[in-house]
């Protein structure tokens, strides 16, 4: 296992690197001068040229690449241009509104998805499975931002059941809170449940041909139970892995929530930052959702290992 | 879906002679819608539509009639005009930036899975970088620095295609290569280029097929998303996610300026992921179909 653990840390290295020189060059490469743009319209040749040295913009890139890294390392990553605040004091204020919402949808998705799966799997091919099979597949061309703006007619406009829009923190009026957080995270909820029914699914029917299962029936074993607890132990490595996949997803979902629903997390960090050109702030996001998608993957990885030994002694 | 897959799983496999037959309502259907969007955007220009960006102030929200059918929007443009022109920018952006993913991802898939080694390695190592970002974000954070305009935005989407397409042509060339028809053509001689273009091609392309569908399914959605967040197309050009996004503000008095271009966007992307669907699942080599 620690064999396992360290080679999959040597990997993580190189596309780390990969990761923040891809962010650096988005932001250096392409067109637009930051000084220009920090400037604005009071823009003179001669107070861009003293910005540019001030920034170190006039450096080759290979430098400014370097520094900037280096910077990172030390947990510098930058200082907004408009607030003044710096990329990480933003980014922690935001973070844990993203990491509740999108773990309360992780969790709704869950709630949704695998009971309809354990049914749909137990009575496969019947009315009710091929019923709910045709929904996940028409759910899959949902997108996020539709099932958005019908949620919020349905409960919020028509309704009025639940806010449109709007945010408490969880410490000061946690019920306030989750009054807030049912809507996005139901959005993201449904966009969710019919990858994790259909993969679910598709495993437990497999998994019921398996002999063990005749066995339990032929036990006496209640159908409740066979289904639950032998039949859904095994698939449970799925879940994991479905989870890793629809990780990527699910964080550009959220970008999309957080602004549908005025939700003050990271999302509306990383768009706020574009509509106002705080580029340092935009280059600081991506490094570091980036980074997080990299680590969350990583940890994926680690954890199908630690449930299925085959992995970890490279079998599979 | 359901019946889609058990016709396929049951029927299809042992009389592969019935398949025409056995696709199924939905799937013509399917066809039908997308045959139905493409000849109205092709042929907007010539239909007797009002201008989608001539405004009436006097006629604002204005509900279905004669002189326009689906209403008006906010700003007293006519909706059904406004749908079509739409379909057009969605369309083009979801048919282009795929056919960039699948021609570069598809060689490049093709040519890692053939000729394997370090090329390979590289290949799929630097697709692993570009697939260490949440796709929305990194299609966010390029357009914001490029500037909004289709032709960027179609790039952007297209390389962000290319990991996916490379990765189903390196999978389906891989098995393929194996495969007596190629070891035979090996044998007689044949050039590289010979056998990539000549032999597998024609094999790689079924696959490939399918899964652009689903790609166009998946970048009218990615574009939606974007414009609908005002980071898409271009402010006078509107797409559907434009307008889903206009159609917001207006939730509580006009709900349908939001829902039509929702349905039209819904209906378009469930008809691409279900032809694409019931291709993949004709063209998967798994089904043992050969």
């Amino acid at each position: 296992m620690a064999f396992f653990v360290a080679r999959r840390l040597l990997y993580l290295v190189p596309v780390l690197i990969a990761v923040s020189l891809l962010t650096f060059l988005i932001a250096s490469l392409l067109p637009g001068d930051l000084a220009y743009t920090i400037l604005g319209d009071q823009a003179t040749p001669e107070n861009v040229a003293a910005l540019r040295r001030d920034m170190g913009l006039d450096q080759p890139i290979w430098w400014r690449y370097l520094s900037w890294l280096g910077g990172v390392l030390q947990g510098d990553f930058g200082r907004s241009f408009r607030t003044g605040q710096t990329v990480l004091q933003a980014v922690a204020e935001r973070l844990p509104v993203s990491i509740e919402l999108m773990l309360l949808a992780q969790l709704g998705a869950l709630a949704i998805g695998v009971p309809l799966a354990i049914i749909c799997a137990a009575r496969s091919g019947g009315p009710f499975d091929r019923f709910m099979t045709g929904t996940a597949f028409g759910m899959l061309s949902v997108p996020t931002f539709l099932s958005a703006i019908l949620l919020i007619y349905f409960f919020a406009v028509e309704l009025r059941w639940l806010p449109a829009t709007g945010y408490v923190p969880f410490a000061e009026d946690p019920a306030g809170n989750l009054r807030f957080m049912v809507l996005p995270a139901l959005t993201l909820a449904l966009a969710e449940w019919p990858g994790i029914m259909r993969v679910l699914r598709s495993d437990m029917i497999a998994t019921l041909q398996e002999d063990y299962i005749a066995l339990a029936k032929a036990k006496g074993l209640k159908a409740s139970r066979i289904l639950f607890v032998h039949a859904l132990k095994p698939s449970s490595l799925t879940l994991v892995t479905i989870t890793g996949i629809n990780i990527g997803r699910l964080i550009g979902g959220t970008v999309i929530v957080e602004t549908i629903f005025a939700l003050p997390g990271i999302g509306r960090l990383l768009i706020g930052a574009i509509y106002t050109r705080d580029l340092i702030i935009l280059q600081g996001v991506v490094l570091l959702v980036g980074a997080g998608f990299v680590i969350v993957n990583f940890i994926v990885d680690l954890l199908y290992a630690v449930l299925d030994p085959r992995i970890r002694h490279g079998h599979a | 879906m359901a019946t889609l897959e058990l016709t396929i799983d049951e029927g299809v496999a042992a009389q592969p002679a019935k398949r025409g037959r056995r696709l199924g309502l939905l799937f013509w259907l399917a066809i039908g819608w997308m045959i139905f969007m493409f000849a109205v955007a092709i042929l907007a220009p010539v239909l007797p539509l009002p201008s989608p960006t001539d405004m009436d102030m006097l006629e604002r929200r204005a509900p279905f009639s004669m002189e326009h059918w689906l209403g008006t929007d906010g700003l007293g443009r006519d909706e059904l005009s406004r749908l079509i022109h739409g379909a057009r920018i969605s369309l083009v952006v979801g048919l282009c930036a795929p056919i960039i993913g699948l021609t570069l991802g598809g060689a490049l898939g093709m040519l890692a899975g053939y000729f394997r080694g370090r090329f390979e390695s590289l290949v799929v190592g630097s697709m692993d970088v570009l697939l260490a970002f949440p796709p929305l974000i990194l299609a966010l954070a390029v357009t914001a620095f490029l500037g909004q305009s289709i032709l960027n935005l179609t790039f952007i989407l297209g390389v962000l295609g290319i990991p996916a397409f490379m990765r189903v042509a390196r999978a389906a060339t891989l098995t393929l290569a194996r495969r007596e028809f190629v070891i035979a053509a090996q044998a007689l001689g044949a050039t590289h280029a010979r056998i990539l273009l000549r032999e597998l091609l024609p094999n790689v392309i079924l696959p490939l097929f399918a899964f652009f569908l689903l790609a166009v399914a998946v970048t009218i959605v990615v574009e939606g998303a974007l414009s609908f967040l005002g980071l898409g197309v271009p402010p006078p050009i509107s797409s559907w996610g434009t307008m889903i996004g206009e159609g917001r503000e207006s939730l509580d008095v006009a709900p349908r300026l939001a829902f039509l271009p929702a349905a039209a966007m819904f209906l378009t992307v469930l008809s691409f992921n279900l032809v694409g669907d019931t291709l993949r699942a004709l063209t998967d080599p798994r089904q043992g179909a050969l």
